[in-house]
């Protein structure tokens, strides 16, 4: 049913907080994702010519790199981009079949591919670009949040986390419940001003990104009421007494 | 967007179809085209030819085709799904039409010509809403957008409607009517364009990436350096020139000059109407094929600012 469930209080809203401060685009997430996921839920991940000219494939999650400002204040940030699990999600409205679906146990936002018509309105629907199609199959695919993986009893506790978040050598990326306000990520997000992506558009994205830090301000010269500079003072012993004292 | 021809075919040929069908169903029950089940016969056989061949256009765009009967199933939530039972639904009353002009059962005939009208109508809203429904393209997600959508299929079934009932030598009211909506359909366009290329971006690269506090954001590297389906797919982009010539195709072709034709067959009548109302049919054609797919090739997708594809226009 393409219908969204009913909103629930207090429900658990499953998502990533990515944190452009600490990212150095190392690209780490992206290729465990593909690596984790062309086995996984959706598996395969087509991959096109994947050693010649024309390489094309299917990727949950892409590294964009970008820079904002100019001058002193102009920052590289790295920004990996991949599926929010909106709570209200047009992917899975605008679906004619049913194949789109958002749980309502926590709000991840999957694709039946076993009913997936391959029509693709989903990903016209998706302003952030989270569906890629898989031309081999016909049908639409798109980041699980690794559903396979947060469950799994199968392997140690300490992993069941996204393959993108177990990879980061920065820990740049944090999987939680972002519908309680108590928990780890939910506080991350308060303590840095995390925001979502183009909220605007109204699909309340539940992944939140934290936003760079302002870099200090570097070598800004000396205070402003620092006194004349030693070849400003006349008098020998005056220069004389000026060193000792500004040791 | 990308402007695939199997969906630009399929939005002409329906829309024109569900057009002839709609005007047919009504005129017909008004006596105000040919009665001849002979008439019948070929206005709604074209019709239901062009409906079903844009229909079967439309499942080559899937990857799945052979699941195609799975998308009469979300008609609550998505509009999609919602113009398939509608298309699937209308073929009742319209075969039943058909049979029945064919059969000479007037009785039925125009009940099931209106039905079938009124088929053809939410047939083509709930296409021109698929688009319209759609916030991330700004420029389908525009009023215009589905009122357009059940415009231009009215004015090219109403063409082609006047070019046949020209044969039967009883074109006055569909080549009236046509016209009519010729230049309707042209000042539609015009405004619709010019609400377009004034309106503001649905979002920049600014606040797609949230990155705008810093200032202005631009590509450093790119997440791939060879293509992807979301660049094909939603970054595509079409040359200004382009774009200006096929939009005066589109407006003067396919709608001012088949609507100028009409009104000067009406005046002259004979067969230089008749020729003039088959050159009408046949611009109009051509013109609507250039709309369609300017319509695809001109809208811009948010996802391309991530890419920083020509921000969003």
């Amino acid at each position: 049913m393409t219908s969204l469930p009913e909103p629930q209080p207090g429900a658990k809203k499953l998502g990533l907080v990515i944190d452009l401060d600490t990212c150095v685009g190392c690209q780490a997430c992206a290729t465990n994702c593909k690596e984790w996921n062309t086995s996984g839920h959706m598996a395969p991940l087509p991959d096109h010519n994947p050693y010649s000219a024309g390489q094309e494939g299917v990727w949950f999650n892409r590294v964009h790199s970008y820079e904002a400002g100019d001058g002193e204040d102009g920052r590289t940030v790295h920004f990996p981009r991949s599926c929010l699990h909106c709570e209200t999600p047009a992917c899975v409205t605008v679906c004619p079949t049913g194949a789109s679906y958002k749980r309502a146990e926590d709000g991840i936002v999957l694709v039946n591919t076993d009913i997936c018509i391959g029509c693709q309105l989903c990903a016209w629907a998706c302003p952030y670009g989270a569906r890629e199609f898989d031309d081999d199959a016909g049908v639409m695919k798109k980041c699980t949040l690794c559903v396979d993986r947060i469950y799994n009893e199968t392997i140690p506790e300490a992993q069941r986390v996204p393959a993108c978040v177990s990879t980061c050598p920065t820990h740049a990326r944090h999987f939680g419940d972002l519908g309680d306000p108590n928990s780890d990520v939910s506080k991350l997000v308060a303590d840095r001003g995390g925001f979502a992506l183009m909220p605007e558009l109204g699909y309340k994205p539940v992944n939140r990104y934290l936003p760079p830090r302002r870099a200090p301000k570097a070598d800004a010269g000396p205070p402003r009421d620092a006194g004349p500079l030693p070849s400003q003072i006349k008098n020998p012993l005056l220069r004389w007494v000026d060193k000792v004292l500004s040791r | 967007m990308n402007p695939a021809p199997s969906i630009v075919f399929f939005t002409v040929a329906s829309g024109a179809g569900y057009g002839l069908l709609f005007w047919t169903g009504v005129l017909r029950a008004f006596g105000l085209v040919p009665p001849s089940s002979g008439f019948g016969v070929v206005a709604i056989g074209i019709a239901l030819v062009l409906i079903a061949a844009g229909l079967l256009s439309s499942t080559i765009h899937l990857g799945r085709p052979e699941r195609a009967w799975r998308a009469f199933s979300q008609w609550r939530s998505s509009w999609l799904s919602r113009e398939g039972v509608a298309a699937v639904v209308t073929f009742i009353p319209a075969g039943l039409f058909f049979l029945a002009v064919v059969g000479g059962m007037e009785g039925l005939a125009l009940p099931a010509g209106l039905v079938a009208a009124a088929g053809a109508v939410v047939t083509v809203w709930c296409t021109g809403m698929i688009y319209a429904s759609l916030p991330t393209v700004r420029q389908w997600h525009h009023p215009l957008v589905a009122p357009g959508y059940l415009l231009f299929g009215a004015f090219s079934g109403a063409v082609l409607l006047a070019m046949l009932a020209g044969f039967w030598g009883m074109a006055t009211v569909p080549a009236a009517i046509a016209a009519v909506l010729g230049a309707a359909a042209f000042m539609l366009k015009r405004a619709y364009w010019a609400g377009v290329d004034a309106g503001p971006p649905v979002a920049t690269m600014e606040t797609a990436t949230g990155l705008g506090f810093i200032g202005k954001v631009r590509t450093l590297d790119p997440p791939h350096t060879e293509t992807n389906y979301l660049l094909r797919e939603m970054a595509f982009r079409i040359g200004r020139v382009h774009a200006v010539r096929l939009r005066r195709i589109a407006a003067v072709a396919g709608f001012a000059v088949p609507a100028v034709l009409l009104v000067l067959a009406l005046l002259t009548g004979g067969a230089l109407a008749g020729v003039m109302a088959v050159a009408a049919a046949a611009l109009a054609t051509a013109g609507l094929l250039a709309e369609r797919w300017l319509m695809f090739a001109e809208a811009t997708h948010t996802v391309a600012l991530y890419y920083g594809v020509g921000g969003q226009d």
